[in-house]
């Protein structure tokens, strides 16, 4: 036994616990995604089935980043459309009221937004379980509200119209490049999700989910870390909420609501908890659900309420983690 | 004033004292044992020397340096690492990550490094992974190295607790009852396992209540009762003192009737 360990640990050069390349999340996973995002366009047959796929690659963005609050380091949000909206607003008023070129007004309120989290997520990360989700909602809450009421400046309630996003004089314009520019930025947040997680950092969150006792006795300074993920977090759905306003070129307060809120959380925990492509099934199948239940319009709610509570009793760790542990299971 | 040094230390819980008044100090290099019998205030006093509990009253203090009120994770930081009672696993990891997790003080990455997950700190992570495995090896779990923890036996998790702990390089080791629910040839291997370290020049803090295990390996025995020291010294005072013995079988029988 022990000789084979050592013989494993010597043949891999990485990691002697690591799947093949095509099995493990940051090889294996990120190609089939890249595959998919390359070859759904094949299905996509007219501008409205665009929209679609875009709509899902955005919230798949927020979800994949509050999945790391929630999945792996156990820290409820519900004000995360909240985050969102100040990315959409912030930036469309940036880049409309001030004249900022589009990309410097995205990243510059993304760095507001990130400001705002350490702000408001050093007191409130204090506090646990129904403690913290009545306090994010608390936040989600003042976010729409004063999105809705600062007419003003907002528009309030009608919303505003945002100019369209120019890239060094190249305006990104239409559903077929804006598909590519989201399949992209959702690579590139999955892929950096992924990083995170197997990172020390990473195994921190994980640890302090399980075990905050255990997690601070190694050395892990519990506040800081899900400090820093609630910023990240924070950061994802600011991102997102920014390309969201450019892309459609109008946005409302309805995009920082509580039902938001509630619907990205449902996302996350339909996908599957601490499961950085169950976030992203969660994004897509929440997304597309609604869309093609539209043609029982009365009855959307009630069917999305029937899936949902499904879903809590058939797979109670999300719909990926769950299919994955079944097909471990037959495989062996 | 090297090792560890506690100073009129006191833990009340709602006008009840588990902890009261209590000053000793721990050698470095040693196996320093506390017991007593339960309810004695053993795990209060491991979870004020770990910073788990604020003292009520009292200082502790590392190598001269003030602890007393530091947040948990500066305990660790100043060297001090323990396994728990009831066990705090992570159970959402591999064996090989919880040790991994257990080096996190040793691991200094940024947020961005870890992101973008350069060349260092892949390196960094490769550095890690072998030294988790050493460990793992050390304690004997060198072939469960890829079990997910929840798989894992009781006696398998005590030792996985361990090796999670030295991950961290800790000058002071303070197991809580590692011996508690295993059977006599695995309290054997904790007991071989408890020289290796103290040889290998950690200093072990044990609470357990194998009396055996306990005169077996330490140097240096507390006894407490009612959570204020009732004697202290080498396994051969310890076992000799009467108020021992009086707190361990009762005061029932007088001490000449005991010899009889």
């Amino acid at each position: 036994m022990e000789s084979l360990v050592h013989s494993r640990a010597n043949v891999s050069e990485r990691d002697p616990a690591a799947p093949r390349w095509w099995a493990a999340p940051r090889t294996g996973g990120l190609a089939t995604l890249a595959l998919i995002i390359a070859l759904t366009p094949f299905a996509l047959a007219n501008n409205y089935f665009y929209d679609v796929a875009i709509l899902v690659g955005l919230n798949a963005i927020v979800c994949v980043g509050l999945n790391l609050l929630i999945g792996y380091a156990g820290q409820i949000s519900l004000g995360h459309a909240g985050f969102f909206g100040l990315g959409a607003y912030g930036s469309a008023l940036l880049a409309s009221r001030y004249g900022m070129p589009p990309l410097a007004a995205l990243a510059a309120t993304t760095a507001a937004v990130a400001l705002v989290a350490l702000l408001v997520g050093r007191p409130i990360l204090r506090l646990k379980g129904h403690y913290l989700a009545m306090a994010t909602l608390g936040l989600g809450i003042i976010i729409s509200i004063v999105l809705a009421n600062e007419d003003g400046i907002t528009g309030g309630p009608d919303g505003m119209p945002v100019p369209p996003l120019t890239v060094l004089g190249w305006t990104v314009q239409g559903e077929r490049v804006w598909y590519w520019v989201i399949g992209g930025c959702l690579l590139l947040a999955v892929w950096l999700a992924l990083n995170l997680i197997e990172s020390p950092t990473g195994r921190a969150l994980r640890a302090l989910h399980t075990s905050e006792v255990a997690a601070e006795v190694v050395g892990i300074d519990s506040a800081r870390e899900k400090l820093k993920v609630f910023v990240i977090s924070a950061v994802f759905a600011a991102i997102a909420g920014g390309l969201t306003a450019f892309y459609s070129g109008f946005i409302t307060p309805e995009k920082a609501s509580f039902m938001r809120s509630v619907e990205l959380v449902t996302m996350v925990v339909f996908g599957g908890m601490a499961s950085t492509f169950g976030a992203v099934v969660g994004a897509a199948v929440l997304t597309i659900l609604p869309q093609a239940l539209t043609v029982v319009k009365e009855y959307e709610m009630v069917v999305l309420g029937a899936i949902m509570m499904a879903t809590m009793i058939f797979f109670p760790r999300g719909a990926v983690p769950t299919i994955g542990a079944w097909l471990a299971r037959r495989s062996r | 004033m090297s090792g560890l040094r506690i100073e009129g230390l006191s833990k009340e819980f709602g006008g009840v004292h588990a902890v009261l008044d209590l000053s000793f100090e721990i050698r470095p290099g040693i196996v320093h044992s506390i017991i007593g019998p339960n309810g004695a205030g053993k795990t209060t006093l491991l979870n004020l020397l770990t910073g788990v509990y604020f003292a009520s009253t009292g200082r502790i203090s590392l190598d001269g340096r003030e602890l007393t009120g530091l947040p948990t994770h500066a305990f660790a930081a100043a060297g001090i690492g323990r396994t728990f009672q009831n066990l705090q696993i992570f159970f959402n990891m591999s064996a090989l990550e919880n040790v991994m997790t257990g080096r996190h003080l040793r691991e200094n990455c940024g947020l961005l490094a870890a992101l973008m997950r350069t060349p260092r700190l892949v390196r960094a992570e490769r550095d890690c992974r072998d030294r988790a495995l050493e460990l793992l090896r050390f304690v004997g779990l060198g072939g469960s190295a890829d079990a997910a923890a929840d798989s894992m036996p009781y006696g398998a998790l005590k030792r996985l607790e361990i090796a999670r702990a030295l991950a961290g390089d800790p000058r002071i080791l303070l197991l809580d009852e590692p011996a508690a629910g295993l059977n006599p040839t695995e309290s054997m291997e904790i007991a071989e396992l408890i020289r290796k370290l103290s040889q290998a020049g950690t200093t072990v803090v044990l609470v357990e209540h194998n009396m055996r295990l306990v005169m077996d390996v330490s140097d240096h025995i507390l006894v407490l009762d009612y959570g204020r020291k009732l004697s202290e010294g080498s396994a051969e005072q310890v076992r000799n003192d009467p108020r021992v013995i009086e707190a361990y079988l009762g005061a029932a029988e007088q001490p000449e009737q005991a010899h009889a």
